[in-house]
């Protein structure tokens, strides 16, 4: 019998990471050639943008496309953040579940550090060649370029070549360069171009350049100079913690007693209140936390739950801004109108929260069809699973036919020329899965984003209202004039009159008479 | 011969000086219209006509609602004044829809776009200037024929008309009957008799029925147009005859009847040219039909909407005379009509011969 169990024992291995990767990269945005050019592009930019905002460095982003066979482009994406020490690039850029984020609860665009790593793999996959990162801290520091591979069983990185880059013209910054297999598509709201579009009104204080491999350069203007507030990192509040996190939590804690865990480790959970809940589930307040059993811990986070606590603190989080999206909005979509709305934040599950909303409407913006709508967490544009997505839900669920559109049976997008607009900034982001497309609809945050969005509606509603009435006023105007020329001719008629002189008297008049109007129509602008 | 248009002329350019005045002090150019509808309509007892009240809407030129049917009032009345001022044929109202639509320049807009828009804008010139649509040269198309001894003058073309010697078609009723186009030469009748439709009409008339009871007989086949109530009133009032009124015993014949003596309601403002208060009616009548032993044949089922006609026009302020009331009453409990082409049935000649002659002696009518 024994045999047998040695026998199973030597097939039970770990599996590695990267190895579930290699089996799941659906998971991760990898699944088919045109979404993983995509998502590659999306963790140089998301790297890119938080290195330089972490630097407090205003980020210039370039990314290029190149093409290298039949289904296979270059992707080089660079930014001028403060650069990578050197020994830090190979776990960085080729270790799986390495980085900062995972545990914090702090705004990020990225959350579990897969991201680029991911992408180096996908390419080391495809095309079998290696990441290449050139990065340099500082004017006066030397630029190291290092080819990297991942090493799949063993999840580590492995180094293939290491040198000094003299070409590196940057003072500072990083660039990853990886080749793979990839459908590159021009336009369309699900390209490159889009994403960085969009990427661009979400984080006005950028400016990504982006060289497509037909070749074509297009430049995403910086549109303010004002960086984005650093968001706070928070404890987690208890509302949101669930009993697996929170017995992680009991184990991993450095604090030696059960009352100063709660205190320590979460947000407004004061003394008082932790000695209350421990009496209510019989704790001694010395406990040691690892020492508490999956039941003392579920009784314990759950009557936690219960109590009345004050909602996490708000000013964690980092809005783009009413005026900077708006600016940003005008900029990038030549519309006619731009309204842009932030909400105060607000809480789910513990987890604080704030939307924005803008909208767009006329210009250039194209007049057939559905609104366009674009949707974003944390400064990311989301391109994939629109109709999961709680933005999408909130849209539809507005009767934008008393703001002045027009919409099939007072449900779903409206028509128009119109971009709508939404951002969802929070310490925690709940996707609906692991490819970070849609955001799950908690009904706080299907009703902020109505209200963020009605408020914008009702201006543009107004808007609308005024722009009917100049039109209506000059569709008057335009009237008495065309009536003006017959009228005249039928007084000459009439009186023997002088009709150029009849017609002079009749102009005079309609200036005289129309002059309220027209004063109106300069109040409004 | 040429026709005197002068004063119609002098209306129009009155109406344009008066709006050319207020443009001059740089004012909102406004005209005052009566207004036609039943709320502006009463019944005058005193002179007992249909008369267009006074209430006044006023049309603007610099509102946006007025400022068409301004201009269109404006083009309509300078259309006429050319028109009268060339002594040019009077054109239909039809003909002056098509004279003015044209498309304004630099638009899509027509000046009309149908004949709908340009008839109330007649109506309101009318009103506004205080002339008839005749006087501005413009025509409904007449179908009454007249005969008997009166001599016309049609100043048109200057011929004297003897209306006793039409032969069995008659004289045709012109569009045109104002002083300045026909005048009466010479009158020998007695009385003017209107029979309600022709084919009665043909009977007296072939008959020489005004012959020989020295009168003239009219009809206006049916609800008469314009041109023969006109003539009809100037008959009475210049030549001074009475007017005696045969219609079918029924709701619509009586209301015939009240258009010729009071005026009708969608034109009430022309009731003063073209309505006879004095004219009688003879019949037919509920008692006629046993006083003339009328055969039960000659009935014909009363429909409801006879009826319901009959208790509309029992409610109208000029059939509220005691004698009417009673008419209106007697004729809904009969529960039956007579149609004056019935009256062959006691013989061809006999509403000739007969019936017409009894009344008139007896006076047997109703005011």
């Amino acid at each position: 019998m024994a045999s047998i169990a040695e026998e199973l024992a030597k097939k039970q291995r770990d599996i590695s990471i990267a190895e579930f990767f290699e089996k799941n990269r659906h998971l991760l945005g990898f699944d088919s050639k045109r979404k993983s050019i995509l998502t590659a592009v999306k963790e140089g930019v998301d790297n890119g943008l938080d290195a330089c905002e972490e630097a407090r460095i205003p980020a210039e982003i370039t990314v290029t496309i190149k093409q290298a066979g039949t289904d296979r482009y270059r992707v080089i994406i660079q930014d001028n953040g403060p650069g990578i020490m050197k020994k830090q690039i190979p776990k960085i850029f080729a270790k799986l579940l390495y980085g900062s984020k995972f545990h914090a609860l702090i705004q990020s665009r990225g959350q579990q550090g897969i991201g680029i790593t991911a992408a180096g793999l996908y390419s080391q996959l495809t095309t079998g060649k290696p990441t290449v990162v050139t990065t340099k801290t500082g004017p006066n520091r030397p630029a190291h370029r290092v080819e990297l591979k991942l090493d799949i069983l063993k999840n580590e990185p492995q180094i293939i070549k290491e040198e000094i880059d003299l070409d590196f013209r940057l003072p500072h910054g990083t660039k990853v360069e990886m080749e793979m297999e990839a459908q590159f598509v021009s336009k369309g709201s699900s390209s490159i171009y889009e994403y960085l579009r969009r990427t661009s009104i979400v984080n006005p204080s950028a400016q990504i350049i982006f060289n497509d491999p037909t070749p074509s350069k297009f430049i995403f203007n910086r549109t303010t100079n004002k960086l984005p507030k650093m968001p706070k990192e928070i404890k987690p509040h208890p509302y949101g913690i669930e009993l697996g996190i929170f017995m992680r939590m009991l184990k991993t804690t450095s604090k030696k007693t059960i009352q100063s865990f709660l205190t320590g480790e979460f947000s407004r959970v004061g003394s008082t209140t932790a000695k209350r809940v421990l009496k209510k589930v019989e704790l001694h307040n010395a406990t040691r936390p690892y020492t508490l059993t999956r039941e003392q811990a579920e009784k314990l986070i759950k009557t936690l739950q219960t109590e009345k606590l004050m909602v996490p603190p708000l000013d964690c989080l980092s809005p783009i801004g009413a005026n900077s999206l708006e600016a940003s909005m005008k900029t990038e979509l030549s519309a006619e109108l731009v309204v842009t709305v932030t909400r105060p934040a607000s809480v789910y599950r513990g987890m604080p929260f704030q939307i924005e909303a803008g909208i767009a409407f006329g210009g250039n913006l194209k007049s057939e069809g559905q609104a366009e709508i674009m949707r974003f967490a944390n400064r990311v544009p989301l391109l994939y699973e629109k109709s999961a997505c709680a933005i999408t839900r909130s849209i539809g669920e507005i009767d934008w036919r008393r703001y002045g559109l027009s919409q099939t049976g007072g449900r779903g997008v409206p028509y128009g020329p119109l971009t709508v607009a939404v951002h969802m900034a929070s310490v925690w982001v709940p996707f609906t899965s692991e490819s970070k497309a849609a955001i799950a609809s908690y009904p706080i945050i299907v009703k902020e984003i109505k209200l963020a969005l009605q408020e914008c509606a009702r201006h543009l509603r107004n808007y609308l209202k005024r722009q009917y009435r100049r039109q209506r006023d000059q569709a008057r105007i335009d009237a008495f004039t065309r009536y003006s020329k017959e009228l005249a001719g039928a007084i000459a008629d009439l009186t023997r009159g002088n009709k150029e002189k009849i017609a002079e008297l009749i102009e005079e008049s309609l200036v005289k008479n129309t002059k309220a109007m027209i004063k109106v129509k300069e109040g409004e602008q | 011969m040429k026709i005197d248009h002068s004063s119609t002329i002098k209306k129009l350019a009155k109406l344009g000086e008066e709006v050319l005045e207020q443009l001059e002090k740089k004012k909102n150019p406004e005209i005052d219209v009566r207004l036609r509808s039943l709320n502006n309509v009463y019944f005058d007892e005193k002179d007992r006509l249909i008369r267009l009240g006074n209430k006044v809407q006023k049309r603007s030129f610099f509102n946006l609602n007025q400022s068409k049917k301004f201009m269109q009032t404006m083009l309509i009345a300078s259309l006429c004044k050319e028109l009268l001022e060339q002594d040019k044929p009077p054109l239909s109202i039809r003909q002056i829809y098509y004279a003015l639509k044209r498309t304004l320049p630099n638009s899509n807009e027509n000046t009309f776009d149908a004949q709908k828009e340009t008839d109330p804008l007649i109506e309101d010139i009318e009103v506004i200037i205080d002339a008839l649509r005749e006087e501005l040269n413009l025509i409904a198309t007449p179908k009454g024929v007249i005969a008997g001894p009166l001599t016309i003058r049609d100043k048109t073309s200057g011929d004297d008309i003897n209306l006793a010697k039409m032969g069995s078609a008659g004289y045709s009723v012109p569009a045109i009957v104002e002083k300045n186009t026909i005048d009466f030469k010479h009158c020998s009748a007695d009385y003017v008799l209107v029979i309600e439709k022709y084919a009665m009409w043909n009977i007296f008339n072939r008959l020489k029925f005004w012959d020989k009871n020295n009168c003239i007989i009219i009809t206006g086949k049916g609800q008469p147009a314009r041109a023969e109530r006109r003539l009809l009133q100037r008959i009475h009032d210049e030549l001074k005859l009475p007017v005696y009124v045969m219609m079918d015993m029924d709701a619509y014949g009586y209301y015939i009847y009240s258009v010729y003596k009071q005026g009708s309601i969608n034109l009430a403002y022309f009731s003063e040219k073209c309505a006879v208060p004095d004219a009688k009616f003879l019949g037919l009548k509920v008692s006629d039909y046993e006083n003339f032993s009328v055969p039960k044949t000659a009935l014909i089922k009363a429909t409801k909407s006879d009826m319901k006609r009959l208790d509309e026009i029992k409610k109208y302020d000029w059939f509220k005379t005691k004698e009417w009331q009673k008419e209106l009453k007697d004729l809904k409990n009969f529960g039956y009509k007579i149609e004056l082409d019935s009256m062959v049935t006691k013989g061809v000649d006999f509403a000739v011969k007969n019936y017409v002659p009894t009344k008139i002696e007896n006076k047997d009518w109703l005011d």
